[in-house]
């Protein structure tokens, strides 16, 4: 029996120093829940976290663009002022010249990954630094976001396919489908895993630790669509975000591009000696973190019911870079992980959540997440240290 | 090992930088299986060298031969392929990603072209090169390389050459920044990558560990071979008088 606590502690001191873990802010995760649950027992109720889950899919979006630049070492300061006026231009297309909303929607997506290009490009080409790119590409597209808007400054979405993708909700079974499918295909990929080092004859990673890691994965996802299903139900729109999530994560992490943008994270010098192309990769990574941008701008606009010269403004920029550090990912580059910033991003919208529902005002909620964020980073920080192994 | 038949040699090779005459009229040969010290004063012409034998930098003069045919390499990534492996003072490691995804960076095993890496295999691998070179130090190889010391980040940087089975390995300054125990290792490590037949080339200012570790001792004095010693018969004043001019020996 000891061998096997021996063996639990050790994959958990692993996973407090793993760069794809997700352990420390799901730590802080559940502490916030316990917190704001005994503050307000509304907080862990199905309509809230129904709320919750819609207030933050487009920040989670865009904090999974966040996390792909911060880990080659790169920032764009331009997520925010993307998403609004990708926004803008879709919903304009669609509202007000008539266009059908999938062709808008492309061609949004399309300016999203145009924007994405041209910051790549400026960065590889000129080698400018991304933050000085970002900060130009701010203000210019923040410029272009009001001249789309122009003579309206607001455009109202009437029901139809955008508005839809917000609003629209699985029903019980299907939610419950949903979950189990996941937990198959994740208890799936656990055993394919196994097989494969067995194979190899490798020796097994720890049969407990993954027992245990699938048991608390269950527990979490069928008690929320339970708790879901007694309100709304499970959101499309939650279903996208971790389908898109899942997506980006296996590229990450198990592909040799998704290797190769850690390798530049770490050590670009040593990146481009080895034979990456890492203009290449730089560019394709600023592609794809306006897109995400871009989405999150679609679906903020469609939860808003609305697109305005404020969309993309305000705290969202700030938002998703502290949802993607909250969430374990180095500023330095070559650290981090794209579940994890999903978790960051629940991190400010609990907080932001759970203080409305305590009637705080926004200065407090501002306070607190500047805060929270220094916190997280600094616990983040000292587990790291105290724990990484050293050889 | 017994030494065999030449693998890397420079013949006549000049660079110039612009009025500096960095390398003049160089002649060396490398036999596989045989370690060759490079050590000349600061300024010699020693890292020009290597950066001409690894492609990085063209020749000015002269021709290079390659396992016995005359090469043009067109950048680092030509003389790579032949089958010539540099490691740099600096390693090039990635202190982020594990033993196993830095040696096999930039070479990472798929079943099929965009597939997802296959893991196991190159794990299996890792474990293999390391047991083969005797690395008994380095027992978890998910560990990060940055959490690793000095002289087990050399040894990983020197069993990454090992994986596109170089013919010719060159290294900068391998134990310039160890401890005693650390260069003990790798200068053992060092003689394991000759008796595997490889050419290697080893830049030094540390006398005593050249007399150690080579079979022949090349001198540069101001971008030009002024010795080319074999080991066995001389002694690190000799040496010391090569480079500082001190003593004609050609």
């Amino acid at each position: 029996m000891s061998n096997q606590i021996k063996s639990i502690k050790l994959w958990f001191r692993n996973q407090l120093t793993a760069d794809f873990s997700v352990l420390p802010v799901g730590i802080s995760l559940l502490f916030l829940s316990i917190i704001f649950q005994t503050l307000n027992h509304r907080f862990l109720s199905g309509e809230n976290l129904a709320n919750l889950i819609s207030q933050n899919v487009p920040l989670a979006l865009i904090a999974t663009g966040s996390v792909l630049m911060l880990l080659i070492g790169e920032i764009d300061l331009s997520v925010g002022v993307v998403s609004g006026l990708c926004a803008s231009v879709v919903i304009t297309l669609n509202v007000t010249k008539g266009w059908s909303p999938l062709s808008s929607i492309a061609i949004g997506l399309v300016i999203g990954a145009l924007i994405g290009l041209s910051n790549g490009f400026f960065v590889t080409k000129f080698g400018l630094p991304s933050f000085v790119v970002t900060l130009a590409g701010l203000l210019t597209w923040q410029g272009v976001q009001f001249s789309v808007l122009h003579s309206s400054g607001t455009i109202n979405l009437p029901d139809g396919f955008i508005s839809s993708l917000m609003s629209t909700y699985l029903s019980k079974n299907l939610g419950y489908l949903f979950a189990l499918v996941a937990l198959a295909l994740y208890a799936l990929s656990i055993l394919n895993n196994f097989r494969k080092r067995k194979k190899a004859n490798l020796k097994a990673r720890s049969i407990q630790a993954s027992i245990l890691k699938f048991t608390v994965l269950a527990v979490i996802i069928l008690g929320l669509v339970r708790l879901l299903n007694a309100s709304r139900g499970v959101s499309a729109a939650m279903v996208f975000l971790l389908i898109v999530v899942t997506l980006i994560d296996y590229v990450t992490r198990r592909t040799k591009f998704g290797r190769n943008i850690f390798a530049i994270g770490g050590n670009l010098e040593a990146a481009s000696r080895v034979g990456i192309n890492v203009k290449r990769i730089k560019i394709s990574v600023f592609i794809l973190g306006a897109l995400l941008a871009s989405l999150g701008g679609i679906f903020a606009s469609s939860r808003l019911l609305a697109v305005s010269t404020q969309s993309g403004g305000s705290d969202l920029l700030l938002n998703a870079i502290a949802a993607a550090v909250i969430g374990g990912t180095s500023l330095f580059g070559g650290r981090g992980s794209v579940w994890a910033a999903i978790l960051g991003a629940l991190v400010v919208g609990f907080i932001s959540n759970g203080m409305d529902l305590m009637s705080f005002d926004s200065e407090t909620k501002l306070i607190v997440t500047g805060l929270v964020l220094l916190a997280a980073v600094s616990i983040d920080s000292v587990l790291r240290s105290k724990y990484r192994k050293r050889g | 090992m017994s030494v065999g038949k030449t693998v890397l040699e420079l013949e006549d090779v000049n660079k110039t930088f612009g009025a500096v005459n960095a390398l003049t009229g160089i002649r060396l040969s490398v036999l596989a299986g045989e370690v060759v010290a490079l050590v000349g004063d600061n300024g010699a012409g020693k890292s020009t060298l290597v950066k001409i034998a690894a492609g990085v930098i063209p020749p000015d003069g002269g021709k290079i031969h390659f396992d016995g045919e005359v090469v043009d390499f067109r950048g680092p990534m030509d003389a790579t392929k032949a089958g010539v492996a540099v490691i740099y003072q600096d390693l090039a490691l990635c202190d982020n990603l594990s033993v196993t995804a830095n040696l096999f960076l930039g070479r990472e095993i798929q079943n099929r072209v965009a597939s997802p890496l296959n893991e196991e295999a190159m794990e299996s691998k890792v474990l293999e090169l390391l047991s083969e070179l005797n690395v008994g130090q380095i027992k978890d190889i998910d560990i990060k390389v940055g959490s690793l010391s000095g002289g087990q980040r050399q040894t990983i940087a020197i069993a990454r050459s090992l994986i596109g089975q170089p013919k010719v390995v060159l290294l900068d300054e391998p134990t310039a920044a160890l401890g005693v125990a650390q260069k003990v290792e790798v200068l053992k490590l060092i003689r394991r990558l000759a008796d595997r037949g490889i050419g290697v080339v080893v830049i030094s200012h540390n006398i005593s560990e050249v007399l150690e570790v080579s079979d022949r001792v090349v001198v540069l004095r101001l971008g030009k071979v002024v010795a080319n010693f074999e080991t066995k018969n001389i002694t690190s004043d000799d040496v010391v008088a090569a480079i500082t001019g001190s003593k004609s020996f050609s």
